[in-house]
């Protein structure tokens, strides 16, 4: 359980157009690294290359590699349902899916890939995965109900359960709590701070204090201009980032002079 | 205009001494904000009695001429316009009569729009339920029934003998048919253009097909459908194979059926897939999930009951098409429930037979008793089609948040 990420000189397009150039960064097994930035600087984008879903949209590509432990994900012959069974994603809004109770989403990855279990293994993924993700308390008694009837933090926390149900090696967050309350938001990072023993996390976010407490290690990017491509400027422990930057564009960032 | 004049600062008060003469000019802002917060306000039953004043005087301007109800509606919705437009006018300003009289007309158009639905269900609802109410009409067919009976009915009295339960048959198997048919493909032309197509040459080439197919006449799919089985049965039977010789048979109407309801399917279930929120798929391949899984688990039970209720509504499309059946189905007395062999009755077929060819000419009353009451059967079941595609709709929707 849990790998280390690596890329080496990752390009990321769309089509013609580079949006993210030259990325060389090292993510350690079980840690919390957090990517901050400008709007429009490609830190979804990197992302969302980490497990291939950036793919998904037409004419999207990468070029380097990118390395979970030893294997290059983007090598000849790698299925990307696979990459992405190992990589798991948190999404910016909450998205359960509304067919499907909170027991039936928390099994989705199972039941979509159409595994057959027996009910107790199930109930014991499900339990496992609700505790994992601090939900279970708030809805072990209603889990046939719909999952789209909790509040948004609950249906997000309902998201991480499901991504942990599949026990992949890392866990990306986009933005997981830009769509949430303050309470929700704390319930998240507490919780982030509890797989970490278990899982590599990534995470994007624009809330720079949220950065600070989550993470162990911060990667701040950053774009020269509209139409350029958008660059990791510095990667440091979280501290040196926040308290004694290297790079000048990384200082005025988290001193809130621009962006 | 005069006011907004009055308001501005004159150049005596912007050059006098500055308290008092200012104070004379009225604040500009008594435009934008009434004295009062009823001013500009109408009692809610002016409207009322400007529609009671203007049927009135509609009634008498009509009686004028020669009284009818359609030239009495006609007077009472130009008063009524005309009216509420002057007296909001005077009473209230022209912004308001202007926005009056629009929605005015909005109202009389719609009432327009519905006058001949109304008057469809009314007179076919009044003509044909003595039919419907004659004993058998809906367990019986037409074998056996001659001109001697219809006349005996009309110049005695004696029942209208006589049913359509061989044309509820026929319909049935052929819309049935025609279904099965055209629900897979349309599904998954919907599916690859939605899912796979990124917006390539062969997409947009579906895309412009299936709608000049949308355009096609009913009666040229009906003609295809024919000439296709024909030349199927023909080579068919060159090779020796047991096929009957004749293409007239309720697969062949099927068939043609199934042309024109192709691209209304198409249509539909594409739009129901496109609202699926793409987030949906996103967190399906996250959760490697592959693609087919996800949109035969993901994809198509969200938008189940858009799909539902599109294909109902293609079923209500085409179960009142009456040309292309009758040159792929023909035209029977007798019932006959093998798609494969034989001529076969739909039931709008059956109304143009009843009305163009009674079964006895010179007696014709039973015979349109009976296309009326097919007619409002047909009615019947596609407004009953609509209502399910409705029911379907709300059943099958995904679970609602409760928030």
């Amino acid at each position: 359980m849990s790998k280390s990420i690596t890329a080496k000189d990752l390009n990321v397009y769309y089509g013609d157009f580079l949006a993210v150039e030259g990325v060389n960064i090292e993510i350690a097994a079980r840690s919390v690294t957090a990517f901050i930035g400008p709007s429009g600087c490609g830190k979804t984008t990197f992302l969302r290359s980490l497990n291939r879903m950036h793919e998904v949209l037409p004419g999207a590509r990468v070029e380097g590699q990118l390395l979970l432990d030893d294997d290059n994900i983007y090598g000849p012959g790698v299925d990307p349902v696979t990459v992405r069974s190992m990589v798991g994603m948190v999404f910016q809004r909450p998205n359960p899916f509304p067919t499907m109770s909170i027991r039936e989403n928390v099994l989705a990855g199972y039941k979509l890939n159409g595994a057959r279990m027996s009910k107790s293994q199930a109930d014991d993924i499900v339990e496992g995965a609700l505790h994992g993700a601090n939900l279970w308390n708030e809805v072990k008694d209603r889990l046939d109900k719909p999952g789209s009837g909790l509040s948004g933090g609950q249906q997000q926390r309902l998201c991480i359960a499901r991504t942990v149900a599949v026990k992949p090696e890392v866990i990306l967050m986009d933005e997981p709590c830009s769509a949430l309350d303050p309470i929700s938001t704390l319930a998240i990072e507490d919780l982030i701070s509890e797989l970490q023993q278990e899982y590599t996390i990534v995470i994007v976010t624009h809330n720079m204090q949220q950065a600070a407490r989550v993470s162990q290690k911060t990667a701040f990017f950053n774009i020269a201009g509209t139409g350029k491509p958008g660059k990791m400027i510095e990667y440091a422990e979280t501290s040196t980032i926040f308290n004694n930057p290297s790079n000048q564009q990384t200082e005025r960032y988290v001193s809130g002079k621009f962006g | 205009m005069s006011q907004t004049q009055q308001q501005r600062p004159t150049p005596a008060s912007v050059e006098g001494p500055a308290g008092p003469a200012r104070q004379k000019v009225p604040d500009p802002s008594s435009v934008l904000r009434p004295t009062s917060l009823t001013q500009n306000r109408l009692p809610w039953w002016t409207g009322l009695v400007i529609l009671v004043v203007s049927a009135a005087l509609g009634a008498a301007l009509s009686s004028l001429i020669s009284f009818n109800f359609a030239l009495w509606f006609v007077f009472t919705a130009v008063l009524y316009v005309l009216i509420s437009y002057g007296v909001t006018r005077v009473k209230v300003n022209r912004r308001q009569a202007k926005d009056k009289m629009w929605k005015n007309l909005v109202y009389v158009a719609f009432i327009i729009a519905l006058l001949p639905l109304f008057s469809v269900i009314w007179s076919v609802t009044s003509i044909g339920i003595p039919g419907l109410l004659e004993p058998g009409f809906l367990a019986s067919d037409m074998q056996g029934i001659d001109g001697t009976t219809d006349q005996r009915s009309q110049e005695e009295g004696t029942p209208v003998l006589g049913g359509i339960r061989h044309a509820l048959v026929g319909s049935l198997l052929i819309t049935l048919t025609a279904t099965f048919i055209s629900v897979p493909i349309g599904l998954m032309t919907s599916i690859y253009l939605v899912e796979y197509a990124r917006g390539g040459t062969l997409s947009r080439a579906i895309t412009f097909f299936v709608d000049v197919m949308t355009g096609i006449p009913s009666i040229v799919a009906g003609l295809f459908g024919a000439a296709a089985m024909g030349w199927f049965l023909g080579v068919g039977n060159s090779l020796g194979l047991p096929l009957p010789t004749r293409s007239t048979m309720g697969i062949t109407a099927a068939i043609a059926l199934s042309v024109l309801m192709i691209p209304v399917v198409v249509r539909t279930t594409e739009e129901m897939l496109r609202v699926v929120p793409n987030e949906l798929r996103e967190a399906s391949y996250a959760l490697g999930v592959r693609k087919w899984r996800t949109i035969i688990k993901v994809v198509i039970p969200t938008a189940i009951s858009g799909i539902a209720a599109g294909v109902t509504l293609a079923i209500a499309r085409v179960i009142g098409e009456t040309a292309p059946i009758l040159v792929t189905a023909g035209f029977v007395v007798s019932n006959n429930w093998n798609l494969f062999q034989g001529w076969m009755t739909a039931l709008p077929v059956y109304i143009f037979r009843q009305f163009q060819n009674p079964t006895s000419p010179n007696f014709s009353d039973p015979s349109h008793q009976r296309a009326w009451a097919a007619a409002l059967v047909l009615i019947i079941i596609v407004m009953g089609l609509n209502l399910t595609a409705r029911i379907i709709a709300t059943l099958f929707a995904p679970k609602k948040t409760g928030r």
